[in-house]
């Protein structure tokens, strides 16, 4: 528990110095706004539309082939930290269920799945 | 219980010190390194041979205008360094940087918190990092902004599966998450004093986890969300001032994050004859620093489709087949 506790003197901390260095910065640095000023920038040109535009639909396939091996990878490191006790009966277990996942891999590599058109 | 909290209270307050003043001396390590191999002379006019450059870089940075533009989504804007810098940082809550020592008749071990699950909880932490850069990029108005943030997600979600089974190869020889523990494993039994190092058990695991290592901190060759000459400043081109400082920090502070946890996991973190635990564990991370800087100097940045494709038809079939690989040596082995 006090291994716990000594994690959230961190993050308590961690947090503190960016409060304490934003504070202090208030404190000393000009604001002087402007419209022209307060613009996003858009290589000097006035911004047209939104910038919440339409993106590569790939990167919703790389999301979802994350969260399939992301899940295998939660897996194996339980099995990996008590490997030493399970042996031989875990490995082949193991392997069966990495084949599958594999299988799914070279599925999706051969759909082009992987591929960036 | 009060000590405990004070004395871990002032552990802290040192190791984020430390830190720190390692990151702002990365800039300058940098800076200086690059500048040699390309036959300049790097930062020379603050201080003797240009040592007061971070500290010159910090004040300009907090005397500058923080320029929010008008449309930013408020809060999220506001959140994103917090969330870029805290988990960058709390990476070194788990990694040992000393055998411990005593002070004042107080046994004081050498790491903040040993936590049992310490390996679960740094790449929890290094997952953590592509939050700040999300909400960064969508919460700001401007495309590249939004553009950056997307690449930069991308690549990391599709590294950091490898970045984590590079090294379950250890996990299965060391049956153990703590880092403590697995430092004490990498304890030197003869006068060849590297020879219980995990990179000699494990030499292509350590090659994947540097790779990966590079792509999951957005460096060079794999900076593609920062690249300039495309996107200007990615996720961050909407900040200025501290705010800006708080993504930059929280870059070189996940790069020591990662060479740190390379060096307590892969080169037997503290462990070395002669010299004290410290400052062979400096050493071990800045040869991790010089490696990413050398690698910036030398190789020009990767195609985005050539990054995807190198992260998932290589690397994580090499990873997989390490982490089995492993398995079957360690059965044989009959360990």
């Amino acid at each position: 528990m006090t291994e716990y506790l000594a994690v959230l003197i961190f993050i308590v901390a961690g947090i503190g110095i960016v409060l304490f260095t934003f504070f202090f910065s208030k404190l000393i640095r000009p604001h002087n706004p402007y419209a022209e000023k307060d613009l996003n920038y858009e290589c000097a040109e006035d911004p047209q539309g939104s910038s919440w535009v339409q993106f590569n639909n790939r990167f919703y396939i790389f999301g979802l082939i994350f969260v399939i091996f992301d899940v295998e990878a939660i897996f194996l490191f339980p099995w990996a930290v008590a490997f030493g006790q399970l042996g031989l009966y875990a490995l082949v277990e193991m392997v069966i269920f990495i084949l599958i996942l594999m299988f799914g891999l070279f599925y999706a590599w051969k759909k082009g799945a992987l591929k960036w058109v | 219980m009060l000590e405990m909290i004070l004395i871990t209270a002032v552990k802290v307050f040192m190791v984020l010190s430390a830190v720190l003043t390692a990151c702002a001396y990365s800039t300058y390590l940098e800076r200086k390194v690059v500048a040699h191999m390309q036959h300049r002379v790097g930062p020379l006019y603050a201080g003797p041979y240009g040592l007061l450059q971070p500290l010159a870089d910090a004040v300009k940075l907090a005397f500058k205008e923080d320029l929010v533009p008008d449309n930013v989504e408020r809060v999220t804007y506001a959140l994103a360094p917090v969330a870029s810098f805290v988990p960058a940082i709390l990476i070194f809550a788990v990694v040992p940087f000393s055998n411990g020592f005593t002070w004042f008749g107080y046994d004081i071990p050498g790491v903040i918190s040993d936590l049992n699950i310490g390996v679960l909880y740094i790449f929890a932490m290094t997952s953590l990092g592509v939050y700040g850069i999300v909400l960064a990029g969508w919460s700001s108005p401007s495309k590249y902004s939004m553009m950056g943030a997307i690449r930069s997600s991308a690549q990391m979600i599709s590294y950091e599966i490898s970045y984590g089974l590079s090294i379950i190869g250890i996990l299965i020889i060391g049956n153990t998450l703590s880092l403590t523990e697995i430092v004490a494993q990498q304890a030197a039994e003869s006068w060849v004093f590297f020879g219980n190092w995990y990179i000699v058990k494990q030499p292509l695991g350590f090659l994947l986890y540097i790779t990966c290592a590079i792509a999951e901190t957005n460096r060079a060759p794999f900076d593609l969300p920062e690249a300039e000459s495309e996107l200007v400043g990615g996720y961050h081109t909407e900040y200025s001032s501290m705010r800006f400082s708080m993504f930059f920090i929280a870059e070189y502070a996940y790069m020591l994050g990662v060479a740190a946890v390379g060096a307590t996991l892969f080169l037997g973190g503290w462990n070395g004859p002669f010299l004290p635990p410290v400052i062979w564990f400096l050493i071990k991370v800045f040869l991790f620093m010089f490696l990413y800087i050398w690698l910036r100097a030398t190789f020009p940045r990767f195609r985005y489709d050539q990054l995807m494709q190198f992260g998932w038809k290589v690397l994580f079939p090499l990873a997989i087949a390490n982490t089995m690989g492993t398995a079957v040596w360690v059965v044989l082995s009959g360990q």
